[in-house]
């Protein structure tokens, strides 16, 4: 109804180049570009979940497909990318669960803070546990 | 009241985007020290498949996958939009499809474990 008696509609033009308008929104591409390395790296553990079921020698092939040049330089980049996107997210943490302790808001930087220390102790642990160390 | 499907698509976007800011980096991690030919003592054949043996490590693996993949598939259909591509429909009917099926696909093989 409303597009009929539109006689010149305004179609917005659909480009990209937004995105180096300002480095702000670099960055905030960048962290979008982490989901490819995320899902990518969650795609390969899931091959190697395959290699795991089916015994020692198809699991000892998997660990050996990582050892590849193409795999490392993927490891290394989204290992980057992961640990970019735990950082823009713990930063948020003040934004999205703001904490209120009698008059008073607790500043942003506890909140933040009390997840990047969880967010250390637990990598530890992990290694611990894994016995990287 | 009008009906969105948003918080069911929204809901398990936020869980797995807190859950690999928490543990995605030393996951790669681990696997990385693997690829430099360092494999940590966890990533041994006898030691992993005692843990995926145990149904409570099957229940926790199939969830991370579950919450990474369909956070990074929501994540990925958002970034699309951004990029111009306006066929929204098609984009998220392929990439959740994508999180479905790997997260079936771990299902399975937990079970063959």
């Amino acid at each position: 109804m409303v597009e009929e008696m539109s006689r010149k509609p305004y179609v917005r033009e659909i480009t990209s180049e937004w995105i180096f308008r300002h480095p702000r929104y670099v960055r905030y591409m960048v962290r979008e570009f982490s989901c490819l390395f995320i899902g990518g790296w969650t795609l390969l553990m899931v091959w190697g979940l395959k290699q795991l079921a089916e015994g020692p020698a198809a699991w000892a092939a998997f660990l050996e497909c990582l050892k590849s040049p193409a795999s490392i330089a993927f490891h290394v980049l989204a290992l980057g990318f992961a640990a970019y996107h735990s950082i823009t997210w713990f930063k948020l943490t003040p934004k999205a669960l703001p904490l209120q302790l009698g008059e008073e808001f607790v500043p942003d930087g506890a909140i933040s803070g009390a997840h990047f220390g969880a967010w250390a102790a637990l990598s530890l642990a992990v290694l611990y546990f894994a016995g990287a160390f | 009241m009008a009906i969105s499907n948003k918080p069911i698509v929204w809901g398990p976007f936020a869980a797995g985007g807190t859950l690999t800011a928490f543990l995605t980096p030393v996951l790669v991690l681990l696997t990385l020290l693997a690829a430099l030919g360092h494999a940590p003592e966890l990533l041994a054949y006898d030691r992993l498949h005692a843990l995926a043996s145990h149904w409570f490590a099957k229940l926790a693996i199939a969830g991370t996958v579950f919450l990474s993949l369909w956070s990074a598939a929501h994540r990925l259909r958002i970034t699309c939009y951004d990029l111009g591509v306006r066929a929204d429909t098609l984009v998220a009917t392929v990439v959740y499809t994508v999180a479905l099926a790997g997260t079936a696909a771990s299902v399975l093989y937990l079970t063959r474990i």
